[in-house]
């Protein structure tokens, strides 16, 4: 019935890993640094499930469970970070939070 | 099954490339939850039906809709939307473009050496279930109190004092 191999859904997972981790270096924005992050923890999320079918334990399932817990606590932590730096510099720009470089030139 | 797996392989990739250079956010934020809809497709056609339905509920349903209403509360203008465009062209896509790649290019080369086996079982929800209570159970326990800590600093960092409320200039 199924006969997805386990390498193209490793392969598959590193491809969106890196389009995570692209977006992650490149990227200034908090809300985009974060969505990126969201895409790396999905495709570490693929390669679990896909090593978990290969050999036909539940474990990979669970470990995506444990990513969903661990990228919800992130995001709710992140995003109240975002809100907090936007309501004091006004930006949500990274290189407009430089507090601790400011203060130690002073 | 295959065919399914290598187009929302494909759905994926493509929305998450728009997710990387969107200036939007709320569009990215589409997008995004694009990318995750795909993905609960592959763990279908992997044969996860639970994460894929896990997958759908919390990342699709709740995990999206605290990033909406954060671009909600911020209302970033067009201003802000020409500033990302001018911060994101050009060369500086270079660099972490060639480390990125060169990074994917030892993963596949790690496959290409061995031998391909089709991941064929169906694990349903009863073993996961089963497994996740009795092996994880301090995993889980540890995950509760995470998200208990996460509610905690969500709420301390939620409230904003009237001091800062202001620029600090």
């Amino acid at each position: 019935m199924n006969n997805v191999t386990t390498d193209a859904a490793l392969v598959l997972a590193g491809i969106l890993f890196v389009i995570g981790a692209i977006g992650v270096l490149v990227r200034r924005n908090l809300i985009f640094v974060l969505m990126s992050v969201e895409i790396m923890l999905n495709a570490a999320a693929i390669a679990f499930v896909a090593a978990g079918s290969k050999w036909n334990q539940p474990d990979g399932q669970v470990f995506v469970i444990f990513i969903l817990v661990t990228a919800a606590a992130e995001v709710a932590v992140g995003l109240s970070l975002l809100l907090r730096i936007y309501s004091q510099w006004r930006s949500v720009d990274t290189d407009e939070v430089s507090l601790l470089k400011e203060r130690s030139n002073e | 099954m295959t065919q399914l797996f290598y187009a929302s392989g494909a759905v994926a990739i493509v929305a998450s490339i728009l997710v990387v250079v969107g200036t939007d956010p709320m569009h990215a934020i589409i997008s995004l939850a694009v990318v995750l809809l795909a993905i609960a497709t592959i763990f279908w056609t992997l044969g996860a039906p639970f994460a894929a339905v896990l997958q759908i509920i919390i990342y699709a349903g709740a995990i999206l809709i605290l990033f909406v209403f954060a671009v909600m509360v911020l209302n970033l203008g067009r201003e802000e939307r020409a500033r990302e465009k001018s911060l994101i062209s050009g060369v500086i896509w270079v660099l972490p473009f060639v480390l990125t790649a060169a990074l994917l290019a030892e993963f596949i080369l790690v496959l290409a050496n061995r031998q391909t086996m089709p991941a064929v079982a169906v694990v349903g929800p009863h073993p996961v279930g089963e497994s996740l209570f009795t092996t994880y159970l301090i995993g889980v326990e540890l995950m509760s109190m995470l998200l208990l800590a996460g509610l905690v600093a969500a709420f301390h960092f939620g409230v904003i004092p009237a001091r800062l409320g202001e620029p600090d200039e």
